[in-house]
């Protein structure tokens, strides 16, 4: 903790896994409620219309608190990071600049009418409106992603003479072939957090015999919704999987607990890397399994991380096994519960399913974990470099802020955060006690 | 050329924050005195509450902006002044959560703590921006890789060993929060009615006599402080426009209409920040004492193939946001109930 480095590396891991809690829920409810009022402008049911006002309400909570936790990642890329934003700031400014321009700005300005302006707009011009919170969440998801996925694998972009990275083509950045697989990937996860936590409040309403009528609409949109993600979320994560293995394969080696190079390498179901010696602990292993998911052959050769020398070594290697072990068992548990549950749901018998509706109660944490796992695996994944290949972390923070200051703001956002969980709770419980059929003047002005 | 382009740009999403998210900020510095009763609260917050966040928005947009038109000021300033830029994020968050779930958490226990840090943190904002501002305007202590440190305060002198704070900055901070707390004002003469209104054009005429003090005693400072500024309007007359436009704000303001008062301290805000703006153009950054080590549009900017591009994508981007806001503002017009 004494070096300027570690501290920076800590505030924004810090910032950013608190910060990412949020929008993941949001992007996702976005798509959610706009299905909801889809559904309410179709069939005309009450019902429909105030299970999305309760979501949105839901909703902006979380998109408040993404919102105010949100500029100090904007913000950090200069305070700590300066390094690294003078030399690429040409490049993934662009991408920032346009989420501010082309999606915040959407954003905010139909996510004020959406929530003030039922009556006014009527209930097309209310739907629009979600339609148009929807797609500038989405927007801004995408837009960051890119902004990562540069860092991950660099495209469309020139040197300067002093090294400093300007922009060569707009369109390599714009499509660049590995945020394309992780947006969809991220998007997935997002809708995951948002039908799990959907579904999760419809069980809690049953299991209570409370909202009964909003309980059956929110477990059938979540499960439906988590279904829909969590097979996708397998998809994309096989789409981004190769991307690693082509473009990082020292991170997959990492990620997949590989020390040596085999033919027909297995994968890792558990077990504990052992840096120190170079093995994995205790492992329960599926033979040839990984050669397949990687190349699409069973005896295809996947190097292990001795080919590569220690100093391109993820480093923490462990942390990062964990992260992305976490990640799929959790998306693998997620196939299984939205499978049975959707199966139950279609025989007309989950409503009636004590067992289940217990398992979707409990189920909420869960898709934040992956989320977070996913978030860890692909940061951890790309050390040590800040770009990948062309810049190391450790040459990108900010060499007039000392390690003193840094710890002094962290400290601070550490207390202020933790303010914000309590009151984000406590709204938040609030709000699940009030329940869908409590119209408060709010939702209606 | 395209540099000079962007500084422009920079400068008009800058000064489109400030006007817009200033009324707001500016509301929320006089809260606590215009606005007694809990209906006149729940006035105030509800004249500001459809439009704060995308005016807010005006902040990261032109932050983003600046990060990638000029990188290097970017890293340098947001470095440099670490310390009371994190203050300001924690002052954000402190006023985004009490205006938002105020709309959550309204009881005779929680309300009085969101009105408190609501006007808290604006007044502090208003004061943080000026002294920013400030900064900016006399020049900081670059080395030769355009980094710097600066301390919260040193000796309160704008002399060799700055700090954020001293009596010039100080000043320009003060200043700030008279303008927007006069902004403020008047948005809320224009936007609510009856005594709170009144009430509200009361403060505004009060606040004026203190806002032209203000702003002579700053313009002569900034004039004596950094010579460029001089030199600047001595060279180009033809900037003599911009506080031309700030004087005739400035007057505006008594105006009777309370739409066209509120529209002049608008023409105000403008006219002061292109006045800096003119004023040390090309810096974006004086470095003080060693002038060589200062950032200009020229030495900031990156290559100028994205500099071009974001052109393309930029101009289109902005005035579709700024469609939505007058869509947004139109569609909330007339006072609130």
């Amino acid at each position: 903790m004494d070096s300027a480095l570690t501290v920076d590396r800590l505030h924004f891991a810090f910032t950013a896994t608190f910060h990412y809690l949020f929008p993941q829920l949001t992007m996702g409810l976005a798509l959610l409620i706009v299905w909801l009022k889809t559904l309410a402008l179709k069939t005309g049911d009450e019902h429909y219309h105030r299970a999305a006002r309760f979501w949105t309400k839901i909703f902006a909570i979380n998109f408040a608190v993404g919102v105010v936790t949100g500029i100090p990642m904007e913000f950090q890329f200069g305070t700590n990071w300066s390094r690294f934003s003078k030399s690429a700031g040409g490049v993934i400014g662009q991408t920032l600049a346009m989420e501010g321009v082309y999606s915040f700005f959407l954003e905010s300005s139909f996510l004020g009418l959406f929530i003030y302006g039922e009556k006014m707009l009527g209930p097309v011009g209310h739907w629009a409106s979600a339609v148009l919170v929807w797609l500038g969440s989405w927007m801004s998801g995408y837009l960051i992603v890119l902004t990562d996925a540069w860092m991950q694998h660099p495209t469309g972009y020139i040197r300067g003479p002093g090294g400093e990275f300007g922009l060569a083509s707009f369109w390599d950045l714009l499509l660049n072939p590995w945020g394309l697989w992780q947006y969809m990937h991220v998007m997935m996860g997002a809708v995951a957090t948002g039908a799990f936590v959907m579904a999760s409040t419809g069980a809690f309403y049953l299991i209570a015999r409370r909202h009964e009528a909003y309980g059956r609409i929110f477990i059938t949109t979540g499960v439906a919704g988590a279904l829909f993600a969590s097979l996708f979320l397998l998809a994309t994560g096989d789409g981004q999987g190769r991307n690693v293995a082509r473009y990082q394969p020292v991170t997959l080696a990492a990620t997949e607990g590989l020390f040596t190079t085999a033919r027909g390498a297995p994968l890792a179901i558990m077990g504990q890397p052992d840096t120190e010696s170079g093995r994995l602990d205790n492992p329960l292993l599926l033979p040839n399994v990984l050669s397949f998911l990687t190349y699409r052959h069973w005896s295809a050769e996947v190097k292990g991380l001795s080919e590569y020398p220690r100093e391109l070594w993820p480093d923490n290697v462990p942390l990062l096994y964990y992260s992305f072990h976490i990640m799929v068992g959790l998306g693998t548990i997620f196939i299984v519960i939205a499978a049975v549950c959707g199966v139950w749901l279609l025989r007309g018998r989950l409503f009636d399913s004590q067992p289940l509706l217990w398992i979707l109660m409990l189920s909420f944490p869960f898709p934040y974990i992956a989320n977070t796992a996913g978030w860890m695996t692909a940061e951890l994944g790309r050390q040590p470099w800040l770009i990948y290949g062309l810049m190391r972390t450790a040459a990108g923070a900010s060499p007039a802020v000392s390690a003193g200051n840094a710890l002094f703001t962290l400290v601070g956002f550490m207390g202020i955060y933790v303010l914000l969980g309590i009151l984000w709770l406590l709204l938040i419980y609030r709000e699940l006690e009030h329940g869908p059929e409590a119209d408060t003047a709010e939702a209606h002005r | 050329m395209i540099q000079v382009i962007w500084f422009c740009l920079v400068a008009v999403t800058i000064a489109g924050y400030v006007v817009l998210d200033g009324f707001d900020l500016g509301a929320g510095a006089i809260h606590l005195l215009i606005a007694k009763t809990p209906a006149e609260r729940k006035s105030v917050l509800a004249s500001i509450g459809p439009v704060w966040d995308g005016n807010e928005v005006w902040l990261l947009a032109g932050g983003g902006t600046l990060y990638f038109a000029f990188p290097a000021l970017y890293a340098s300033s947001f470095s440099g002044f670490y310390l009371p830029l994190m203050m300001v994020l924690w002052l954000l968050i402190l006023r985004g959560v009490s205006i938002e779930f105020r709309n959550h958490l309204d009881s005779p226990v929680w309300t009085p703590l969101w009105d408190a840090g609501f006007c808290v943190s604006s007044l502090l904002l208003a004061v943080f921006y000026g002294a920013a501002l400030g900064n900016v305007i006399r020049g900081v202590p670059l080395n030769a890789t355009g980094d710097f440190f600066l301390p919260l305060w040193t000796n309160f002198s704008p002399g060799p060993q700055p700090g954020i704070l001293d009596w010039y900055t100080v000043l320009i901070g003060v200043l700030a929060l008279a303008a927007l707390a006069m902004h403020g004002s008047l948005w809320v003469r224009y936007k609510t009615s009856g005594e709170l209104s009144v009430r509200a054009g009361g403060v505004a005429r009060g606040i004026w006599w203190a806002l032209g003090f203000l702003t002579l005693a700053s313009t002569a400072a900034s004039f004596s402080l950094q010579r460029h500024i001089l030199a600047n309007f001595q060279d180009h007359p033809w900037g003599t426009v911009f506080p031309l436009l700030a004087i005739a704000g400035f007057v505006g303001m008594r105006l009777h209409g309370e739409l066209a008062a509120f529209l002049s301290a608008c023409a105000y805000l403008v006219g002061m920040l292109t006045s800096a703006a003119f004023g040390v153009f090309p810096y974006v950054l004086p470095s003080v004492p060693t002038p060589d080590f200062g950032l200009t549009v020229y030495n900031a900017a990156p290559a100028v193939y994205g500099l071009q591009v974001g052109l393309a994508w930029w101009i289109p981007g902005m005035a579709l946001a700024t469609g939505y806001s007058v869509f947004v503002y139109r569609r909330f017009a007339g006072k609130v109930s």
